[in-house]
């Protein structure tokens, strides 16, 4: 029987009055990859936070590993990267290896210490996204695609279960880009890691994403990337060429396998 | 006067004794605080502290006792005024900065005759530290370190990223309850050390002269620490040799060390380049 990881529920979340979020339902099992993409203000960012915890619904509820998020204890199944890191404050004065110890520090108990065994989890980490060579620099003297890669390291060095990734190839560029979906690809292959990718870049996350959550404030498409594909009432929403630009880099070439609508 | 000599007296031990503590204290959350954008919120506090020792005065009570519990309550209103009024964290410190001036003059005009002893706040007198203050001020400030010191970890997490801390399962809102909290409790002990109206400087200076140099966290707080320490002891002496106000001295051997630091920087960026 698949495991849920998440159990989302007639979840809603209105700010200031504005709904931001309406009766979203969906289960994310373990060992799926799914690409959360959405446009500008669609809630996709909230939709994480409500799965962590970090925000209350208004109504409905979330479960994560079948507890409410703020009373799952084991935080370090998760790993966690926020969007707003793109705005973080460059003058801190802090080195990759101290932040990416920030990762492990869910999993440790009073007094928390980082041990010789997590120096050594930190270096592998490091070593996987190619910055093992920056391990003492200050983050405030790296470029933008290395200080990302950084903040990937950190999500990724408690080994999770659980990946929450919210936009985590911003400012990297196509070969780093690349590279670190290979990473994710094999994590989720390899490792059974389940990934939940927050993204704009609706025409790659085809290639790499088993599954595709389409939310503007609701659920537009919840499923397959097969499904999505073949689906027509996708089609009349997203229109022929967006949803073929979705479904070529998953590697269906829609308009061969369907009638190309009349209006196209 | 030899050095040695000084230190034989009591007064000039007790302030050394105590300047060292409470430097300490001001240094190491003086970083928390300018890196979480609240640099001014000893300023505000310390306006709070004011208008407490006006109360206690008027009162006659001896001011701490009213300033701990009113400073205390003063920051838990600026982390309740960020949280629910949803406004930045320097307008919330400005309300409360203006309430407690406000209410200190207002007493102070409405009570009038300690005006003087109002005024020795101000400026403070880290010289006429009794031994009680002493104690209490190495009491609250290994509690405070010894907390922080324990949370390590946790506070550089919250520090450094609050939302990844908060999905980490960090406390976040206790720990920083806790942060406002020991920030009060430093504040009015710093007010006999440099006087209320210079209280921030000893939160800041420190903190922004380690930034100029440390490149990471733990060497931001040690170098902090040792600035802060070395500016108390400096300038004490330094108003000793030359008859000048002890707070003020420390302040300005504060911004000394700031001056040199940024000067090392940016004559070794430049180096660099």
């Amino acid at each position: 029987m698949p495991v849920k990881l998440v159990n989302i529920e007639n979840l809603s979340y209105r700010y200031n009055s504005i709904d931001v979020l309406s009766d979203i339902s969906c289960d994310i099992v373990a060992g799926e990859y799914i690409g959360l993409v959405g446009p500008n203000g669609s809630g996709k960012s909230t939709l994480i936070k409500l799965m962590l915890g970090l925000l209350v619904p208004t109504s409905g509820s979330v479960k994560l590993f079948g507890h409410p998020p703020a009373a799952m204890k084991y935080r370090e199944r998760i790993g966690y990267l926020p969007q707003k890191m793109n705005f973080f404050n460059p003058y801190f004065p802090s080195t990759v290896k101290e932040i990416v110890s920030l990762g492990l520090v869910s999993k440790k108990k009073f007094p928390k210490r980082i041990g010789d065994s997590d120096e050594a989890t930190i270096d592998r980490t490091l070593e996987m996204l190619n910055i093992a060579d920056i391990k003492d620099k200050a983050i405030g003297d790296l470029s933008g695609g290395q200080q990302q890669r950084v903040f990937i390291a950190r999500a990724l060095v408690n080994d999770p279960e659980l990946l929450l990734l919210d936009e985590p190839t911003t400012a990297l560029d196509p070969e780093t880009r690349e590279n670190f979906f290979e990473i994710l690809r094999r994590l989720n292959r390899d490792k059974k890691v389940t990934v939940v990718l927050v993204t704009h870049d609706t025409g790659t996350i085809g290639k790499y994403a088993s599954k595709l959550l389409y939310i503007d404030k609701e659920i537009v498409f919840f499923g397959d990337f097969d499904e999505f594909c073949m689906s027509g009432d996708m089609t009349k929403f997203f229109g022929p060429s967006s949803q073929h630009l979705i479904c070529h880099r998953h590697g269906m070439n829609i308009l061969t396998v369907k009638q190309r609508p009349n209006n196209d | 006067m030899p050095i040695l000599e000084y230190l034989s007296y009591g007064f000039i031990q007790r302030a050394i004794i105590t300047g060292a503590f409470i430097s300490v204290l001001c240094s190491t959350l003086g970083v928390l605080l300018v890196l979480r954008r609240l640099s001014l919120i000893g300023d505000g506090l310390a306006h709070v502290t004011f208008g407490s020792v006006a109360l206690g005065l008027l009162f006659g009570v001896y001011p701490i006792y009213i300033s701990l519990p009113v400073v205390m309550a003063s920051s838990l209103g600026i982390l309740k005024l960020m949280e629910r009024a949803r406004i930045f964290g320097d307008a919330a410190i400005g309300i409360l900065s203006a309430i407690g001036i406000a209410g200190g003059v207002m007493i102070a005009s409405l009570a009038g005759g300690f005006n003087v002893d109002l005024f020795s706040y101000l400026f403070g007198n880290i010289l006429s530290i009794s031994i009680q203050e002493v104690y209490t001020s190495i009491v609250l400030s290994l509690i405070v370190l010894t907390v922080i010191v324990f949370n390590y970890h946790d506070i550089f997490s919250i520090t450094f990223d609050e939302e990844f801390a908060k999905a980490g399962g960090v406390n976040t809102q206790k720990l920083n309850t806790m942060i406002v909290l020991f920030t009060a409790i430093t504040v009015v002990l710093t007010m006999k050390v440099v006087g209320i109206m210079l209280t921030s400087a000893l939160l800041i200076f420190p903190a922004v002269t380690a930034f100029q140099i440390a490149r990471s966290f733990k060497n931001a707080l040690l170098m902090a620490g040792a600035v802060a320490l070395a500016s108390v002891v400096i300038g004490i002496f330094l108003s000793l040799f030359f008859n000048l106000p002890t707070g003020a001295s420390i302040v300005i051997v504060n911004a000394a060390f700031f001056g040199v630091a940024f000067i090392f920087k940016h004559t070794l960026r430049s180096g660099h380049d």
